[in-house]
């Protein structure tokens, strides 16, 4: 029982600060410093400083672009960048297709795909929700029909396409066979956003960022060979792709910033000292470090090559709970001045700017990814052992 | 960063279940219980009402397991091992509610001992309850003090041949069946003092009271008890050393809420896979499914603040001791309750019955979050730590 890191991890962990101090570029930290919303171009400007460093994809292996770390080093990475504030990059490419490709991608694909993925040039979206197909989503709709020539015609909808907008690729779960059992007929799909018949409309969240889109598909034709692993084998592509290491999924450090600045304009409002309000951070804080806790157990079983455990479905459910009462809790700080909604300078402090559009974005962080109660149905399942459902 | 048990950690992890089991289901907690009588009803549970509450041939066996000073140095009779150790048996007592005065004895007076006392004090006092042939008991806590192991009003007065006490005690753990109280008193120069009372002295009453959690406590009157001066305990701070034996106890209550939280969430579990309802288990149900997910992720964050809380508990550095305690045990205090709380929701009318030991669990929990400080003394003092205004887990 070892509850530290090492002095060797400490010493990565100053090189990792020291790195992100010098490179993140001044109009970008100007932002960080404030947790303000990041464009897309500013994300891809810092995918492209982490790509130059040869640090953009830790998590791959080696021989195609990571960056050789074990699992203790890799969080240590992850939690820095969400302590600096520095933009999250879009994990759609890095973090979902890119490992995909990797474990069943043909020899063609690995080719054609990862390097793009690896320095940005091409950036990617995903295509699973439907209108009528969330947490269901073996329930899609959108068809995939052999042409005949090599090609398969894509017809549909998909939706709550993040950053579908900005995004040179999408990766989809298409049905490539109607007469197939719900699951059995699907399949993991790339398609190039710019082919004909293709069109992402981007929507307005509550936060009023552009973050997502409804994605049609009239007649889009698509080459067969892109097609990950087996046709109507999608769903083992799918659930494969959950099993992929997100080592954000606690977003501690995240939750760490965003407690850190509820103090800051808790002091500013005068209400650090009151012995409700203090108590109030104090209880979130405490959750929060049983969070890290939790977090840290967790990595020290992935240090040990364990596959992610109970722990990590914990982790889900609670990172995204306490991040949304602390930017909560930042609201009730702000008291009256929370209702402002991207103000003129001077009506709020710097600090209070981007928290009433976060609050309301963050929302989404039980929705998103497997939304809190399919997470429960999850360890009811496989951990608890109860029966299906009534 | 590590959190794999050691196969010497395994093997006397496994020991202390295997002694819970088999020496000590709760049937053995019913037995030996105090249970004031209730006209009409008839005892299910007929229990023998033990003035002690515990066995001393138990004890004993406790000592040869070299449970009694696993976390004590070698030269005062231990096995110098760290009292996470002794975390991972606590545990394990707690699933089946073993009534022995572990964290009385052990916890609580031996560590005060130890850290007040000098060598041959230790040696005296602390040598026979690692054998097993006495316990212990700390008397540190007065009316209205709450948890402030520093309101102290009981006086300690200088004799020709050493101290006189005098005053009262309130909740003493273990100081109905205690051979020796370690008893924090003012010393005339306002300072806290310790001081080692035995069972019995001339000027001491003990009056025992029954507990929720079918334990026992003790009020302790002093009323000018006598001292030879080698009672008293002065190698050591005497506040420092009840504050850091109260972390300690602190938490080993979150290691034992642990061993119950889940004692509970597995018998949830079950109960709701065979209970039928609407011709179906009601474990069908997913309203209830998610309430016994979320006793297992309230588990499985009792288990992980519980870890860094035991590691740290007998830690030379103090900072990080109260920090992690306070964590620990303000979680508890949110933890043990839902898990408890939602365990006799989930069982229904028959939680709610003295006959179910789901019921007794839920009492001992509760005494538990109370204990060593509750959620709010340790939300306080977690947010009285320094560089709380400005730093987050740090």
């Amino acid at each position: 029982m070892d509850l530290s890191f090492t002095a060797e991890q400490e010493a990565f962990r100053d090189e990792v600060r020291s790195f992100i101090a010098g490179a993140l570029p001044p109009h970008l930290a100007a932002k960080a410093a404030v947790d303000g919303h990041f464009e897309h171009h500013e994300v891809m400007e810092w995918h492209q400083i982490l790509f130059r460093k040869g640090w953009v994809a830790p998590h791959w292996p080696q021989e195609v672009g990571g960056t050789g770390w074990d699992a203790a080093r890799r969080f240590i990475f992850s939690e820095e960048l969400e302590k600096a504030g520095v933009p999250t990059l879009s994990p759609f490419g890095l973090s979902m297709v890119g490992p995909l490709i990797i474990q069943f991608g043909s020899e063609a694909q690995k080719a054609r795909f990862l390097p793009k993925i690896l320095s940005g040039e091409e950036a990617w979206c995903q295509g699973y929700s439907e209108p009528e197909a969330g947490s269901d989503l073996a329930s899609l709709r959108t068809t995939a029909v052999d042409d005949g020539k090599g090609g398969f015609v894509v017809n549909g909808q998909k939706t709550w396409t993040t950053y579908g907008q900005y995004a040179d690729w999408i990766f989809c779960l298409v049905r490539t066979n109607a007469s197939a059992k719900k699951q059995a007929g699907i399949s993991f799909l790339l398609i190039d956003m710019k082919s004909p018949g293709v069109k992402a409309v981007p929507m307005l969240t509550t936060g009023h960022t552009p973050a997502f889109c409804d994605t049609y598909f009239d007649n889009a034709v698509v080459p067969q060979e892109n097609v990950v692993g087996p046709v109507d084998g999608g769903w083992t592509m799918a659930k494969a792709l959950l099993g992929h290491e997100r080592t954000l999924i606690a977003a501690v450090g995240t939750s760490t910033r965003a407690l850190a600045r509820v103090k800051g304009i808790a002091a500013q409002h005068g209400l650090l000292e009151d012995a409700h309000w203090r108590g109030r951070i104090a209880r979130l804080e405490i959750e929060l470090e049983a969070l890290r806790m939790q977090n840290y157990r967790a990595l020290a079983g992935a240090q040990l090559g364990h596959a992610p455990g109970p722990e990590s479905s914990v982790l889900k459910i609670r990172g995204s709970e306490i991040l949304q009462q602390t930017l909560e809790l930042a609201m009730d700080v702000m008291g009256p001045a929370c209702m402002a909604w991207f103000t003129p300078d001077g009506v709020l402090a710097p600090q209070e700017q981007w928290i009433p559009s976060s609050f309301n974005y963050t929302r989404a962080t039980t929705i998103y990814g497997g939304s809190n109660e399919i997470q429960r149905n999850v360890i009811a399942k496989w951990i608890l052992g109860l029966p299906a459902q009534a | 960063m590590d959190f794999e048990l050691t196969e010497e950690q395994k093997m006397l992890a496994e020991s202390a279940a295997s002694f819970a089991r088999k020496t000590s289901p709760v049937e053995r907690l019913r037995k030996l219980r105090t249970m004031p009588p209730t006209e009409g009803v008839e005892q299910r549970h007929p229990s023998v009402g033990d003035p002690r509450n515990w066995e001393k041939a138990v004890w004993r066996q406790m000592a040869e397991l070299g449970w009694l000073g696993l976390f004590y140095p070698e030269e005062v009779g231990g096995l110098g091992l760290r009292f996470f150790d002794a975390s991972l048996v606590i545990e394990k007592l707690g699933t089946t509610l073993v009534p022995e005065p572990y964290v009385a004895s052990v916890v609580l007076g031996g560590w005060a001992l130890l850290k007040a006392g000098d060598l041959a004090q230790q040696k005296r006092f602390l040598g026979p309850m690692i054998e097993g042939e006495t316990s212990l008991a700390l008397a540190w806590q007065e009316r209205g003090a709450r948890y402030d192991a520093g309101a102290v009003e009981t006086k300690a007065t200088r004799t020709a041949g050493g101290w006189s006490l005098s005053g009262e005690k309130v909740y003493v753990l273990n100081g109905h069946a205690a051979d020796h109280l370690v008893v924090s008193a003012r010393r005339p120069d306002g300072s806290l003092g310790l001081f080692v009372v035995d069972a019995g002295a001339p000027g001491l009453t003990v009056t025992s009271i029954t507990t929720m959690d079918s334990n026992r406590a003790a009020f302790v009157k002093l009323d000018g008890v006598e001292l030879e001066a080698d009672r008293h305990l002065e190698a050591g701070d005497a506040l420092a050393a009840v504050e850091w034996a109260l972390d300690l106890a602190a938490a080993a209550a979150c290691a034992e809420g642990l061993g119950i939280a889940r004692a509970m969430t597995h018998a949830t579990v079950e109960y709701i896979k065979v209970r039928k309802q609407f011709g179906v288990a009601i474990g069908t149900f997913q309203v209830l499914q998610h309430r016994a997910v979320d006793m297992f992720v309230q588990t499985q964050l009792l288990e992980s603040t519980s870890v860094f809380a035991c590691v740290n508990a007998d830690g030379d550095d103090v900072d990080a001791r109260r920090r992690t305690v306070s964590v620990a045990k303000a979680r508890l205090g949110v933890g043990a309750k839902f898990v408890s709380q939602s365990a006799v929701q989930l069982h229904g009318g028959i939680g709610i019955t003295d006959e179910h030991d789901i019921g007794l669990f839920f009492k001992r929990m509760q005494v538990l979050t109370t204990l060593f400080g509750d959620e709010e003394f340790h939300v306080r003092r977690f947010a009285a730590r320094p560089g709380f205004d400005t730093t987050v887990g740090d």
